[in-house]
């Protein structure tokens, strides 16, 4: 093989560690326990301590090992540690209690996925009802925005007319300012509308995005005008001509800009988090932050809900990958 | 398209997809064409506008005008009708400052921290973006196998959200994180990198790369693979190196793109808030805290919420970034004329 | 038809109409609740209670973060009147316009005035007569300890009269002999700064009421606080690792890596949880300074909010949950303490199974007493949030390295100053 074939190889196997090894990481620490995430160094594989069932006592008690005074090892599990000292049983002798300073015992410890994780904060972390809404959120907002900006772009490769320069500008000049900037002007707008507290009030705002009409109208410029001049001739309207000739013509760019429309609204943070305020009506990322912000000592829980929360998108990703990336990168930047 | 030989099943969902489009349209369209007859194909340009310039002026365009008019008003009210009008009181006070170069002679000095900030930030972002965008798209551009997968590993993150990204690796860099578990493999002692404000800045710029670098990893990708082969076989019946091509033939051809890039990733990263208010919270102190988020504190995080001060910050913010923005623009038409 | 099933239909039909018309009736409560630990669960079985024996009235709770839904959005919503029914507050003088007059819809207006008075004027204008809501608990800062560092260390932990400085020692030595990490933490907050540089002299107010950061006692605490934090003595990840808002200390408390933590009495229900018996916990008394040995007091309340629609629901709500009954059970299981005059004389009984729980909680119902004035005016003043965040912000640029101290009080001050300029 080339030299240079080698540096590729070795550059695009830098690249899978670094791209994925953060979410590798966020997933496996998520199957650790409390305990296990506190250890330093950390370990890659999710361990936790063993516990046995030790008659007349109702909880399982943590198996330690531990040196005894005479030199030898054994198998003890801890009913509670006093002070400096533990009370341990023989799990086979339950009757005989054995106290043990807390530096003679070492944990034992076992592979285990702490799936505990998960299903327990799902009692308090309302999962499916946050995957409903940005589930409803995405899809509404997505559709929208492809219709509403394509028409628009339409308007602004295909005709000509006075202003028509000035609105392009003005749509977009707008990219300028982030919402996070205009939040309290458009939340008043949102209040006066009446949607606060509405998932449209989350979905209309961001559907009219300059991107969208950017995008799509660079690639329609180059459907050549005498498709549309035949279609006039021979009757059809100008509705027609855009849904029957040029929407289907500019699919490429319209599923580049339905994608980043998905990603937009699936990861939309700070919006929603303003206007809606109802747990019921929180998105994915509303909640996972609401989650974060609740239980900030608990990382077990927060890590198995931020694996959650990025599962959806990943397995989306997973299935259409190909056609994402293929899709962005024929949508050509022809200038 | 369609082959016959595809099995109904497979046309199914394709159908069913596009009946439902169809329908959809058709319907729209009993209450748009009659518009048509009534005021000729030249005006249906508005029409078509109407959608996206209404839901743009009534939550974009309004709300801007707000805003700056917001930021000629003082007081505490939440309502613009309620504010006392205060003129260019705003921005004296963002913009009085003894000493330009140094933000503790200002009055608002952590206006000023953020727009130094900001500048590293976006200077060093920007840059090692395009630097790491364009190598990538080189080393997928080549003959290797497996293409398809390498793309989409470098597009990955680009899909996970501010927030996701933010935790995961805050996660990383903590104190018992990975990150400094690989030192103490090392022998090294861990370093507490978001405590620390110049490691802070970097795992900023090198997260926020991260997070972004796959997108434009494309845009240049697909640049590359529309320039035409024969260009490069010819240079080397030339006798030209790889380097040399590089210059002469892939750079001036990928100009347009990389130009869109830097467009794009100037855009985002002077814009640049909730990963990074995620990760750092602007902080250790006010090490990493950038435009948006001093925005965001004065106008919104405060007890006393000054709407007036935040708006004139954004204005000025909104105001660099046009001039920037026109500037690259400029300068790109300046390099494509070089070109012909 | 037959007669029969005619005079059955119609008695069908009767029911489903009135079930149907008080149905409709039905009116729907919106309360906004953040948790310390997990009181939205002991809220929910209260509420479940007055649902049962109120059936036109269901009451939703909307539990949010702290930070970016009570701190920040809230405010927001209540100023363009999108509030909830209800809500947690904590900034009760700062957001005192937006809350609700129950005294025209409680029955017994004796009740309220006796049993929560002092506390009503922190959540009311000046001068006003209004009765908003009750406290949820009343809360003490002051710190905790792990006495199984202290037991390891073979030193004991210190009695009331210790100083700052003192403790800041002692907790070196028992950290540098079990091997812990850091010292000590604090929450980050000015409001957890504020009693020690109470402690030490500070007296944050001048003679107009007006606050005056730069005094004596103030650069004594928060010297000591650079030195800390220069020193390695205090834990660097809560005041200097996460800037932007409010950040506790808990967790550094819970793993074990420090030994001393300053926040307050709100934690005792979180760490019974938390820690359980992993290491001895207790809770200790206010280190002193020269002026006092004091913490700030404090509380959370939950009132109603002015705009509701509901009025009559919303106090028949709150007064039921006010009462003696209620509240007892309340605070019993949240390990708060009472913020009713009447049980706190009474006693509440704490459904807590560790003693370490229970020492906690009459270590901090000691601490009431010895609060200082100034305490308690900085909590009744409706701009505190302004003068904790401004020191807070500006004392952690010095952590860092920006500010010099001098410049750092400077600018706490012109902050504040800037600010308050915009309310008048």
């Amino acid at each position: 093989m080339h030299a240079t074939d080698v540096l590729s190889y070795a550059y695009l196997a830098v690249g899978v560690i670094v791209m994925f090894g953060p979410v590798l990481w966020l997933v496996a620490s998520s199957f650790k326990t409390p305990a296990g995430l506190l250890e330093f160094p950390p370990t890659f594989l999710p361990y936790s301590q063993q516990t046995v069932e030790v008659p007349g006592y109702d909880e399982p008690l943590p198996l330690f090992e531990v040196t005894l005074e005479d030199g030898t090892t054994e198998r003890l599990a801890q009913i509670r540690r006093v002070g400096l000292q533990a009370q341990m049983v023989d799990p086979d002798d339950p009757d005989e209690r054995i106290t043990v300073g807390l530096d003679q015992r070492e944990a034992i410890r076992e592979l285990r996925l702490a799936t505990e994780n998960y299903t327990v904060p799902l009692e308090r972390f309302n999962f499916l009802t946050y995957l409903r809404n940005s589930v409803v959120v995405t899809v509404v907002a997505t559709l929208i925005t492809l219709v509403v900006n394509s028409m628009a772009a339409f308007a602004l490769s295909k005709y000509k007319f006075r202003g028509r320069n000035a609105v392009f500008l003005l749509i977009i000049g707008t990219l300028m300012i982030p919402i996070s900037v205009i939040l309290v002007p458009v939340y008043l707008v949102i209040t006066q509308v009446g949607w606060v507290n509405n998932l449209w009030g989350v979905i209309i705002p961001g559907a009219a995005t300059p991107t969208g009409v950017f995008l799509l109208r660079q690639y329609m410029l180059t459907i050549p005008d005498q498709l549309l001049d035949a279609g006039r001739i021979d009757g059809a309207s100008e509705w027609r001509l855009y849904w029957q000739i040029v929407l289907p013509l500019s699919a490429p760019a319209m599923a580049v800009l339905a994608i980043f429309s998905v990603m937009w609204r699936w990861n939309d943070f700070l919006w929603p988090l303003i206007v809606l305020t109802r747990s019921e009506l929180f998105t994915l990322q509303v909640g996972l932050n609401a989650f974060q912000g609740e239980l900030n000592v608990q990382w077990h829980y927060v890590l198995a809900m931020t694996v959650l929360t990025l599962l959806p998108i990943t397995l989306v990703f997973a299935f259409l990958q190909r056609f994402i990336t293929t899709g962005i990168a024929s949508s050509g930047v022809k200038q | 398209m369609n082959g016959a030989s595809r099995t109904k099943l497979n046309e199914l969902p394709g159908k069913i997809a596009f009946g439902a489009v169809a329908a959809v349209m058709t319907v729209l369209g009993w209450a748009i064409e009659p518009i048509q007859r009534l005021i000729g194909v030249r005006r249906m340009a508005w029409v078509f506008l109407l959608p996206n310039l209404a839901i743009f002026g009534v939550f974009i365009l309004f709300p801007m005008a707000m805003n700056f008019y917001y930021a000629f008003t003082g007081g505490t009210q939440l309502y613009p009708q309620n504010r006392p009008f205060v003129g260019t009181q705003n921005f004296e006070q963002i913009y009085t400052c003894t000493n330009y170069l140094e933000p503790s002679s200002c009055r608002e000095d952590l206006f000023w921290r953020a727009v130094f900030n900001s500048g590293t930030f976006v200077a060093f972002h920007v840059v090692g973006l395009v630097f790491f965008a364009l190598v990538t798209a080189l080393v997928l551009n080549a003959k290797i196998r497996f293409r398809g997968f390498f793309r989409s590993v470098y597009f990955y993150p680009v899909l996970l959200s501010p927030v996701v990204v933010a935790l995961v690796w805050k996660w990383i860099l903590q104190r018992n994180g990975l990150l400094n578990g690989i030192l103490d493999a090392f022998g090294r002692e861990p370093i507490l990198f978001l405590l620390n404000s110049e490691w802070a800045m970097f795992w900023v710029i090198v997260v926020t790369i991260w997070a972004n670098m796959g997108f434009h990893t494309l845009i240049l990708l697909a640049g590359l693979q529309s320039i035409p082969a024969e260009l490069y076989e010819a240079a080397q019946i030339d006798g030209s190196g790889p380097v040399l091509s590089f210059r002469h033939i892939t750079l001036p051809l990928l100009m347009p793109n990389v130009i869109v890039v830097l467009v794009l990733a100037l855009i985002r990263a002077v814009q640049m808030f909730d990963l990074v208010y995620v990760l750092t919270g602007g902080g250790p102190g006010s090490a990493t805290l950038l435009m948006v988020q001093y925005i965001y504190e004065v106008g919104f995080a405060s007890q006393i919420q000054r709407f007036g001060l935040a708006a004139s910050a954004s204005v000025t913010l909104g105001v660099v970034l046009l001039i920037a923005t026109l500037l690259q623009l400029r300068l790109s038409r300046g390099s494509e004329s070089h070109l012909a | 038809m037959t007669r029969t099933a005619r005079r059955f239909l119609a008695i069908l039909l009767a029911v489903v109409t009135v079930a149907a018309g008080s149905a409709l009736a039905q009116v729907e409560l919106r309360m906004t609740w953040y948790d310390d630990g997990s009181e939205s669960q002991v809220m929910r079985d209260l509420l479940d209670r007055f649902e049962a024996a109120n059936p036109d009235v269901t009451v939703v709770m909307d539990v949010v973060p702290y930070s970016s839904g009570i701190l920040q959005s809230l405010p927001l919503q209540l100023a363009s009147g999108q509030g909830p029914d209800m809500a947690r507050v904590t900034d009760l003088g700062g957001l005192s316009e937006f809350f609700i007059d129950l005294r025209p819809h409680v029955d017994d207006e004796a009740y309220w005035d006796v049993n929560f008075g002092p506390f009503l004027d922190w959540m009311r204008p000046a001068g006003s007569e209004a009765i908003p809501g009750f406290m949820t608990q009343l809360t003490v800062t002051g710190p905790y300890v792990n006495a199984t560092l202290f037991e390891q260390a073979g030193i004991e932990v210190p009695g009331p009269d210790t100083t700052w400085p003192e403790w800041a020692q002692i907790t070196r030595d028992v950290a540098e002999a079990t091997g812990t990490p850091y010292a000590m933490a604090m929450d980050r907050t000015g409001h957890r700064l504020a009693g020690p540089a109470i402690s030490m002299g500070a007296e944050l107010f001048d003679e107009d009421g007006y606050p005056a950061i730069d005094d004596e006692g103030f650069r004594r605490m928060a010297e000591l606080m650079v030195e800390w934090h220069a020193d390695g003595t205090m834990i660097p990840d809560v005041w200097i690792g996460s800037a932007g808002s409010y950040v506790a200390g808990n967790e550094q408390f819970v793993n074990a890596q420090v030994v001393f933590y300053m926040s307050g009495s709100w934690q005792i229900g979180q760490f019974a949880q938390l820690i359980g018996d992993a290491f001895d916990w207790q809770a200790v008394s206010n280190p002193c300074g020269p002026a006092a040995c004091t913490g700030m007091p404090g509380g959370a309340a939950l009132v109603g909010i002015a705009d509701t629609d509901h009025p009559e629901e919303v106090a028949r709500v709150l007064d039921f949950l006010a009462q003696e009954e209620q509240l007892a059970e309340f605070y019993g299981r949240t390990l708060f303490i009472p913020g009713h005059l009447g049980l706190a004389e009474s006693g509440v009984e704490f459904d807590a199974e560790l003693q370490a729980t229970r020492d906690a909680l009459s270590t901090f119902a000691a601490e009431v007493p010895n609060l200082h004035p100034t305490a308690y005016q900085l909590q009744g003043y409706p701009f505190n949030r302004v003068v904790f965040d401004a020191i807070r912000d500006r004392l952690t640029q010095v952590f860092v390295g920006e500010l010099s101290l001098d410049q750092a009080i400077e600018r706490m001050q012109s902050d504040i100053d800037e600010q308050i300029a915009e309310t008048q």
